[in-house]
Order: structure tokens, then C-alpha cells, then sequence
């Protein structure tokens, strides 16, 4: 197989099976949850619960008192992740043949510094859950290969835009194929917060927000 | 005839919920939980990480309501929790967690971790892994009605003797009144002097209230054990002598669960809405000031401070309040470094000042409660729940501090304008 018959594999076939297995694992997960419900809460409320949860979905976002020093490198990464994906110019031509729009994108440069700055803090982050008591107590198979599966189309998509260090096409077909393994793992592995953060968020805000309380 | 481990397994398949399976759904192994919770920052110990505390709940949610984890369970690839865990789990789930709810104010995926705790603990009750001492104060509550084994004959002398002091009376049974005051176990034993001084405000501020012989205490062992049975039980003692007597209001005393246990968790324990209302005492004292009810004459000038019991403020939402009333009396009250929603428990809460395998650790995690009065240099530590008031005396007498704690309606009744004659408070 030539490095074009794996790029077309790559970003054919199976990147619509990774698509599949991302979208129906991700509603299973969240049926998962759904299904098994909870008691209605019989106390009377002081304040309403629903806007509350809504309230912390948002605000848990925000670094609690004094803990801004354990977040810093997560933000870096969450925020640069999310800009690199949907801001780097080829990254919206695909979502523009996908979705049948597009919108502006960042200079390379730019995005070239944010990729860097994210690979630095993910490998930050998994120094800290190698050293660190707690995070290391935590950690099992599912951490460390949650962290591979985001830091590998990072570090081979900055590979593959910087042409003069591999062949390009190899390259990109690598970087395709990695996006299908994060895409494929997505629902199995704690990336699923992702999206369950949104439920979880709410459930935490609504019940404190019934008491009274905005957490 | 089921296994201890199968009722565990069991009992936590039965409170996994839609918000837990949620939580662990998000939980991303970030361990920011720990750094909110004192039983590590005072011991920087791993184990004590919050989220660690729910490991075996976790195992069961995953291999039996999760599609992954059935398959991994088929293909023998998740272990089963096993006795020897919920062993080694009893110290982490009681000795070290006083449910004081800081790590769920922290967790930036927005897992509630002491929701899960709560729970966790119905599981550690019904296969025998719960504290001897809570055992034993639980015991004792469904037996006396009291965890501490208080009985009426003993409030019955503490009533005589406010009586005495206050030159009014205690109305008991009072058919017809607004409000049914509960006291907690500690208040009836140590800190009677609650009772003159509930028995002053009201009588000034024109409120009718009573005891009840039926239902006199709002301590709560049930909750601190982590028993919905139990808790039911001894709440449906006091649901019953309100209902009896027609109240329209139930006053929380100073007492952090037993809010929760009263205003929270209770109509879900019962299974119904009251027919009253539950109302904490420093909320209604704030009420009685607002609407100039309570008046109070001259100002206290020591250097004060006050201590959030957990329940009131984080997992209750009574925050405001005694910051109102303390300003009324005290010139230099000052606030800890983190107040309010974000205090730091004393460390005693959640049924640790019953369990006495817990006590050393409980001594050692009080560093952090030292700690912020170090910052702040008070004379005085006023507080809102006899258990705190204990858990505060003792570690302040273990660190040798000297520092006064006093309750925040007592001290307030200390200040009271007496217009009134001190003749018939049960007659209002």
C-alpha cells in the first residue's frame, strides 16, 4: 500500500467507521446515563435547581479560590486543542466539505506556537500524574492511554505541517489515522467527559442550587 | 441467605443513580479533589483523595450499568470488589470523610463526590463495615431517641433549671404553636445554656413555640451512618410530634445534619412533603431581626470570628445569615482566609466525632482549622452547631490555644434588649 492508497484508506472508509463508532459509543454512554434516572426530590426547594445546574456548567470552568496553580497546564491544553482543531485553516476546509461551511481561520504561525504550547503542557501534565502521590495513585491503563490517544494527532499533525521533516503524504495519513484512533476511543476511555461534563456540571449546581447555594 | 459483599454490591447498585453514573462518567483522575479535602492537605496522604473514597462504587457502576464494562466483566477483565476491600474502604468512606462537601465545590468536571459518599456509606451499613462508635450512637438513638443517650428526664431538669435562670416558662406540648424547637444531643447535655437563651429571644421577640416530649431531638445518627432506614426512622419521630401538636414550623437547632437530615434529606426519607415547614434557627433569628423582632443593646468588642458548620453553609445554603446577626452585636468580627461555602470543616462532622478509631486522625487534620486562626488572631470562635462547638474546644485544648467558642444564639441572647416582664413565655 502506497502512502496515497493509506491516506485515502485513512481519511475514507475509516474515518467513517471511527465517525460511527464515536457517535454510537457516545450515545450509548450517555443512555447510560439517562436510563437510569433519579428520585424526585421531595424537599422544598429555597431557590430553583435547573438554572443553577445551567449556572455551573459554565462557572465550574472557572479555577476555584487558590487553585489556579494546579489548572494552568490544562487550560493551556484544553484551550489549545480546541483552537488547533477548529481553527487551523486545512482543519476547516475538511469540516467545509463535511458541513458545507466554513469560517475564519487562525495564521499558521499562530496555530504552529499553539500546538507547541499544547504538546509542551500535555507532556507537563503527564510528568505531574508520573511524579505527583495523588495523581499517580489515580492513574491506571485508561489515564495513560487517554493522554496518548490526544497527545498522538497533536504531535503528528505538527509533523505533517512541517513538510521538510517527513514525507508529507505518510505523514498525513499517520496524523488521519491517529484522529480515528481518538475518535474510536473516545466513548471506551474517560474522554468521555467531554461530554458527560455537561450532565454532570448540572446535576452538581442543581442540587446544591435547590438549597440555596451556587457552587 | 445473601453475603455481606452481595448486600454491599447490592445496596450500591440500588443508590447508583443518574447523577453518579454522570459523575463517574466525567471523572477525569485529575485529583484536584484532593487538595480541597483536609484529611489530605494535613496528612498528604493519596489514599485520602476524595474520589479514591468512591473506587469500589465506581467498580460496581462500571460492570454492571455501563455496556464496556460488562463486556470487560464477560472477558474477565475488570476485577469484582471483594470483602477485604469494603475492609480496608470502612476507614476511607468514615474515619476520613466528615461529608463536609469541599471537594465537590472544587472538581472541575462537576462531580458532587460527597453526594456519592453519602451513598456509598448506605452500602458500608448493610454489610456490617460501619465505625463501632456511630454503630453504638445509632443504637442508642432508636433506643433513647437521643445518640448520646439523652433522655426526657434530663431535659426535663435542664427545663427547670432555664426556668430558674430566666424567670420564665418553658412551654412544652403546647398544642397549637408556630414553632416545635428541637435541640440537639450536645445542647441538652454540655450547651443547655441554649435553652434560657431560645426561651429570652422568644419571649422578647413575641414568638410561639414549644418543646415536645415526643421529639426533642434533631440529631441525626442515621445520616452520619449513612442509613436511609435508620434515619427514617428516627425523623419520623419528630414528623409525628409535629404533626401532632399542629406546628407550622419546625426550628433546625444548632446542629449541622441535623439540617440536612431535617430540611434535606427528610420528606425523601418519609417519602412525602411535610405538612410544616423546617426552618433553621439562625434563619429564623435573621427573620426576627429583619423585621426588627429580635433587638439587641450594646455591642461586643472582642475580636471574633465565625465557624460555617459545613451542613449550614456548603450543603445547606444558611450562609448569610449569621454574618447578618453577628454584625449586629460584635464591632471586630473578622472572616477566616475561607468562609462561608468555602470554610474548612472542623473536622469532626459526618458521624468522625462518633468514631472513636478516628479520633487521632481527626486531631491531626484540626492543623488546618489552626491554621486559619493563626492567620487571624480571634479571641473568639462563635459557631452554629454543638457538634462543631465540641469538635472546636477540642482541638483547640489539644493545641493549646485560648481561644473562647461560643454559640451564635447564645451570644445573641446575651445582647437581648429586655423590654418585656419575665413572667409567661409559654403563654404567648
Amino acid at each position: 500500500m502506497s502512502a496515497i492508497e493509506l491516506l485515502s484508506w485513512a481519511r475514507g472508509p475509516a474515518l467513517q467507521f471511527s465517525v460511527a463508532v464515536f457517535i454510537v459509543g457516545i450515545l450509548i454512554r450517555v443512555l447510560e446515563i439517562w436510563i437510569l434516572g433519579r428520585k424526585k426530590d421531595l424537599s422544598e426547594p429555597k431557590a430553583a435547581g435547573f438554572s443553577a445546574g445551567m449556572r455551573t456548567i459554565f462557572t465550574r470552568s472557572l479555577p476555584p479560590p487558590g487553585m489556579l496553580k494546579y489548572l494552568i497546564s490544562g487550560y493551556i491544553f484544553h484551550i489549545g486543542f480546541f483552537v488547533v482543531l477548529f481553527f487551523f485553516v486545512p482543519h476547516i476546509l475538511f469540516f467545509k466539505d463535511v458541513l458545507g461551511f466554513a469560517w475564519f481561520g487562525l495564521p499558521n504561525g499562530l496555530i504552529d506556537g499553539i500546538t507547541i504550547l499544547s504538546l509542551a503542557s500535555l507532556l507537563y501534565t503527564l510528568s505531574i500524574r508520573l511524579s505527583d502521590p495523588v495523581r499517580r495513585m489515580l492513574s491506571n491503563f485508561n489515564d495513560y492511554f487517554a493522554w496518548t490517544v490526544t497527545f498522538l494527532p497533536l504531535l503528528t499533525g505538527y509533523l505533517a505541517f512541517h513538510r521538510h521533516i517527513t514525507d508529507y503524504t505518510l505523514m498525513l495519513a499517520i496524523h488521519i489515522l491517529t484522529v480515528n484512533l481518538l475518535l474510536i476511543s473516545f466513548p471506551f476511555t474517560k474522554l468521555t467527559h467531554a461530554v458527560t461534563l455537561f450532565a454532570s456540571r448540572w446535576y452538581n449546581g442543581a442540587i446544591a442550587g435547590r438549597k440555596g447555594v451556587k457552587v | 441467605m445473601s453475603t455481606p459483599l452481595q448486600l454491599a454490591v447490592n445496596a450500591m447498585k440500588e443508590q447508583i443513580d443518574a447523577p453518579i453514573a454522570s459523575f463517574f462518567s466525567s471523572c477525569v483522575h485529575c485529583g484536584l479533589c484532593a487538595d480541597a479535602c483536609l484529611f489530605y492537605t494535613e496528612t498528604c496522604d493519596p489514599k485520602y483523595t476524595p474520589i479514591h473514597k468512591l473506587d469500589l462504587m465506581r467498580s460496581v457502576w462500571s460492570r454492571e450499568y455501563t455496556l464496556w464494562g460488562k463486556v470487560l466483566k464477560l472477558l474477565g477483565l475488570n476485577r469484582a470488589i471483594t470483602d477485604d476491600d469494603l475492609s480496608k474502604w470502612q476507614e476511607l468512606v468514615y474515619d476520613s470523610c466528615t461529608l463536609c462537601g469541599r471537594c465537590s465545590m472544587v472538581c472541575p468536571v462537576g462531580n458532587d463526590i460527597v453526594y456519592m459518599i453519602r451513598k456509598m456509606r448506605e452500602a458500608m451499613v448493610v454489610s456490617g463495615h460501619a465505625p463501632e462508635g456511630l454503630k453504638d450512637a445509632t443504637v442508642r438513638a432508636l433506643e433513647t431517641g437521643s445518640p448520646m443517650g439523652v433522655s426526657l428526664t434530663t431535659l426535663e431538669a435542664q427545663i427547670k433549671h432555664a426556668e430558674k435562670e430566666s424567670g420564665l416558662s418553658v412551654p412544652m406540648d403546647k398544642q397549637g404553636a408556630d414553632y416545635l424547637m428541637l435541640l440537639s444531643s450536645a445542647e441538652i447535655a454540655q450547651f443547655h445554656e441554649i435553652i434560657p437563651a431560645v426561651t429570652r429571644i422568644f419571649h422578647e421577640a413575641d414568638v410561639s413555640w414549644t418543646l415536645c416530649s415526643e421529639a426533642f431531638e434533631g440529631t441525626n445518627s442515621g445520616i452520619q451512618i449513612g442509613s436511609s432506614d435508620l434515619a427514617a426512622e428516627l425523623l419520623e419521630r419528630i414528623v409525628s410530634g409535629a404533626e401532632k401538636l399542629g406546628v407550622k414550623y419546625v426550628i433546625s437547632p444548632e446542629c449541622g445534619h441535623a439540617y440536612t437530615a431535617l430540611r434535606w434529606e427528610g420528606p425523601n426519607l418519609i417519602g412525602r412533603p411535610y405538612s410544616f415547614k423546617v426552618i433553621h434557627i439562625l434563619e429564623l433569628l435573621d427573620e426576627l431581626r429583619q423585621t426588627g423582632r429580635l433587638k439587641t443593646e450594646g455591642m461586643d468588642e472582642m475580636r471574633m470570628t465565625f465557624h460555617d458548620p459545613c451542613q449550614l453553609v456548603r450543603r445547606g445554603g444558611v450562609i448569610e445569615e449569621p454574618r447578618q446577626l453577628l454584625n449586629m452585636v460584635a464591632t471586630d468580627f473578622v472572616e477566616m482566609k475561607d468562609y462561608g461555602k468555602w470554610n474548612w470543616c472542623c473536622g469532626g462532622g459526618g458521624g468522625v466525632s462518633a468514631n472513636e478509631a478516628a479520633e487521632s486522625l481527626r486531631l491531626k487534620v484540626f492543623e488546618r482549622k489552626k491554621k486559619q486562626l493563626d492567620e487571624i488572631k480571634v479571641e473568639r470562635i462563635v459557631t452554629a452547631c454543638s457538634n462543631c462547638r465540641n469538635m472546636l474546644e477540642d482541638g483547640l485544648d489539644e493545641n493549646n490555644m485560648d481561644i473562647e467558642v461560643i454559640g451564635l444564639t447564645e451570644m445573641l441572647a446575651e445582647k437581648l434588649t429586655s423590654q418585656k416582664s419575665a413572667t409567661s413565655a409559654g403563654d404567648n
